[in-house]
């Protein structure tokens, strides 16, 4: 038999270190070794430890001084064995430590810091040629007179994706940022140092005014938009495509009429301040939309036709016994309407929890489906984005739907003479199949009057 | 009036000198009057009175089987260890001197019971019919885990300190919300108990509490299997408690026994009563095993740059393997072919590892999303598919 020589490199003994010292040999030239026999005592940044030999054989070479610092994955004894390969040499494990593999790979075992010169990194196939993702959409073709490669090089910030496109370079929580606001990341140039995409590149891109990039019976749907600067398709999903639909049955099946009012609501501010100090109300968030809320109840009492809804199949009209009330919430998901069920039946602080309990189910996301069906009467707080009205569209087979303002200090006449009082606008759309003008102007004013002077609500 | 520094065992004020460690007065080197033990360091087998009945049935050929285990499993360990030092493992964490503490309770665990490993648990694992070439994985970078936790009863390492802790308490109370507990004698679908595996490190985690007070609320069917191996990494003992760690379960509510880790016969009575009150409703039960880490920490530490060698050289003396081997010459005859039969067997099994471990193939690039849900997830197969895409880019990949 043949011997063989069989050198070991310096492993790294620790996580992560890349060098060691050599302290001392414990065996020479010509000694014989067993496998596990100590051959050397080293020390790293870590600790000094003993590395025993991976061979059995001949001490052929000390390939080391001692005192020396090594190269984590440099030869440092050489040793002859038997003959024949060393054991996992004949198994397909291929290469040794640091070797290049018959497929060119550097055979990576673990703990083996990287070493100047061999790394080497497979080359890739063909260009920018390189087969799709199956799950990837279609790479746009290239523009003809570019060749496939130059497209690669126009992607200075990210590496490139197997289907030509590039990866831009955004931190997780910027593109977490950018699923969110559905920006899609290949359409932006990073503005970060190293050409990374920042929040407030995302938040620039979602701000953007989408463009009419789709030109009529436009050829590139399913493409991204070529430019920067650029619109961005997204598909219409869930919530956004039944708003859509609701949104269109009604405006095109009931004819809207919208009134408004401006009141005063200083009595309002005030009383909700003086109960918000009771005990009563220790435990809910009593918000102006409460008051609202209460006074739609009661004005509809006064008021069925607002309560009500057109049955054309049927050639009816449905009065309903209890008010449903949808408050119109905006969540991440889109827009919502949740009922408050019963709502005439419960007091001011029921409705007031009720509201609360509603927004936060809401803006979780986790209203079930049957709380959004059914509603008899819609108020939407437009006031909260800052806006003093709106004409607000019908939910699709309610009769009306009532739009509260933002709530604000405003030149008021009092009594003759200009004051500075708490105000706010009220804007009633309602279908005009079933209410006239008498009974929507009524409602409306009766809802103002109970805002204006909340004692009334004593003598209804 | 004594000298405000001499050193007064259990007394956080004090240090140790050169000389009390010497002469055994560490408090590291005895578990106290309370230690449950059956065979002293010096191979002698001393009856406890509490504990017999659990270890009755331990004849020569039950005893020899324990030796044999744990020879085997220290040469694993040591093979191990050598493997990361030649470059072929990423890191190992070591056993050496817990082979008792880790075959006693292992031994101890029926087939139905559940066992939560830490990370240092190969007795355990080898106990559980999980071969040693299935930990290579782990620790070669290339698995997280190779072994079925339902079929070996074995949940996968936790390299996270004391986290199974939190795992093994609620899969406890499983148990008992399934009533697979208090069952008539001999039934095995209603006599389950859990058993978790970690050291003194793991009990300064809150993991660690919040199992012992969750287990402790619902009488969880858990025994919390505590290694006091007297180190955490660099951290002495004394400086992470003031009591002995056996004593907080009363805390808790409780019992918590302290047996000698390092004698493999207390460690399989005491843990077959401890799993025998779980699994009979009884639970949960703390057991600080004993013992003491002869090596250090993981191969990516030094032990010798915080602790003396005069500790080590102490706890040499109280080996669980030696005292095993004394027994069974003085005591019951044994030949020496025994022995050297199975060293050869550890020796071939060291062999049949590093066979294993040189010839262990990378694993395919898509072993890292096999397994991660139960059913499949589109969000994990695009990913997969597109991670596919990009190996198949190279020129020369599969």
């Amino acid at each position: 038999m043949i011997g063989v020589r069989q050198e070991f490199r310096l492993p790294d003994v620790g996580e992560g270190l890349t060098e060691a010292e050599i302290v001392g040999w414990q065996v020479a030239a010509g000694d014989t070794v067993t496998v596990n026999q100590v051959l050397v005592e080293i020390e790293t940044a870590k600790a000094v430890v003993e590395l025993p030999s991976p061979f059995a054989g001949t001490v052929g070479e000390l390939l080391a001084e001692p005192g020396a610092t090594v190269q984590v994955g440099t030869p440092i004894i050489a040793i002859e064995t038997a003959g024949g390969p060393a054991p996992g040499d004949e198994a397909d494990a291929g290469a040794k430590i640091g070797e290049a593999g018959k497929d060119g790979r550097i055979a990576t075992l673990v703990g083996y810091g990287p070493r100047q010169g061999t790394a080497r990194r497979r080359p890739r196939r063909g260009g920018g040629a390189a087969p799709r993702s199956p799950s990837a959409p279609p790479a746009p073709p290239a523009p003809p007179g570019e060749p496939a490669a130059a497209r690669e090089t126009t992607a200075p910030n990210g590496s490139a994706h197997p289907n030509g496109e590039r990866v831009p370079l955004a931190t997780p929580p910027v593109r977490k940022l950018a699923k969110d606001l559905g920006v899609d990341l290949r359409s932006l140039a990073g503005s970060g140092a190293t050409g990374a995409i920042t929040r407030d590149d995302v938040r620039a891109a979602a701000s953007a005014p989408a463009e009419q990039a789709v030109p009529a019976g436009g050829t590139t749907a399913g493409a991204p938009a070529p430019g920067r600067g650029g619109s961005r398709r997204e598909p219409i999903r869930s919530v956004r495509k039944a708003t859509a639909a609701a949104m269109v049955s009604s405006a095109f099946t009931a004819p809207h009429v919208t009134e408004f009012l401006a009141v005063d609501v200083t009595a309002t501010m005030a009383l909700r301040d003086r109960l918000r100090g009771t005990r009563a109300y220790a435990e809910v968030k009593l918000t102006p939309l409460a008051f609202v809320a209460k006074a739609v109840c009661l004005a509809a009492r006064r008021t069925p036709e607002v309560n009500a809804s057109w049955d054309e199949a049927a050639g009816e009209i449905v009065y309903y016994d209890h008010v449903q009330l949808g408050i119109a919430a905006a969540t991440p998901r889109g827009l919502i309407v949740p009922k408050i069920r019963d709502a005439d039946t419960l007091d001011l602080a029921g409705l007031a929890g009720a509201l609360g309990e509603l927004t936060a189910t809401a803006r979780s996301g986790k209203t079930p489906p049957a709380d959004l069906a059914n509603g008899t009467f819609t108020i939407t707080n437009v006031g909260v984005f800052g806006v003093d009205t709106g004409t607000p569209i019908l939910n699709p087979g309610e009769a009306a739907i009532l739009a509260l303002g933002a709530i604000k200090p405003a030149p008021w006449v009092v009594d003759g003479e200009l004051a500075v009082r708490t105000v706010c606008q009220l804007a009633l759309s309602f279908d005009h199949r079933l209410v006239d003008g008498e009974q929507g102007s009524r409602f409306l004013a009766d809802v103002g009057a109970l805002l204006e002077d909340p004692g009334l609500a004593l003598t209804w | 009036m004594s000298d405000p520094q001499a050193w007064i065992p259990g007394d956080p004020r004090s240090r140790p000198t050169r000389e009390n460690i010497l002469s055994g007065l560490r408090g590291t080197d005895s578990g106290g009057a309370d230690l449950v033990q059956m065979l002293t360091p010096e191979g002698v087998r001393v009856r406890d009175e509490r504990f017999e009945p659990y270890a009755a049935d331990v004849d020569v050929a039950a005893l020899k089987d324990l030796y044999r285990d744990m020879v085997l499993v220290r040469r694993a360990d040591r093979e191990g260890n050598a493997l990361q030092r030649q470059g072929q493992l990423g890191i190992w964490v070591p056993l050496l001197g817990q082979e008792a503490a880790q075959i006693g309770a292992g031994r101890a665990l029926a087939p139905q019971d559940m066992a939560f490993p830490s990370y240092r648990e190969h007795g355990v694992a080898w106990c559980r019919g999980i071969d040693p070439t299935d930990l290579l994985g782990i620790f070669r970078g290339t698995d997280n885990g190779s072994w079925d936790p339902i079929e070996t009863r074995s949940h996968l390492y936790t390299i996270v300190t004391g986290n199974q802790c939190l795992t093994a308490t609620g899969y406890a109370m499983g148990q008992l919300f399934d009533s697979r507990v208090g069952g008539s004698p001999g039934d095995t679908g209603t006599n389950e108990a859990t058993m978790c595996f970690f050291g003194d490190g793991a009990t300064s985690q809150g993991d660690v509490h919040e199992g012992f007070v969750w287990a402790a609320a619902y009488d969880a069917p858990v025994v919390f299997y505590c290694q006091n191996n007297q180190w955490a990494i660099s951290v002495p003992l004394e400086k992470q408690t003031r009591v002995p760690l056996y004593q907080r379960a009363r805390g808790y509510g409780f019992p918590g026994i302290r047996v000698d880790g390092n004698d493999v016969l207390a460690c399989l009575a005491v843990s077959r009563w401890a799993l025998e009150e779980c699994r009979s409703g009884n639970g949960p039960v703390l057991i600080e095993a004993f013992t003491y880490r002869m090596d250090s920490h993981t191969t990516s530490d030094d032990a010798t740059r915080y602790r003396l060698a005069d500790e080590v050289e102490l706890w040499k003396l109280k080996d669980p393997i030696e005292r095993v081997r004394v027994n069974l010459v003085r005591e019951h005859g044994v030949e020496p072919e025994f022995f050297a039969d199975v060293d050869a067997e550890a020796d071939a099994l060291a062999e049949r590892l590093r066979a294993f471990c040189l010839a262990m193939p990378d694993p395919p690039p898509d072993r890292i999303f096999s397994e991660v849900y139960a059913d499949p997830s589109p969000q994990v197969e695009a990913q997969k598919a597109e991670y596919l895409a990009y190996h198949a880019s190279f020129e020369g990949g599969e």
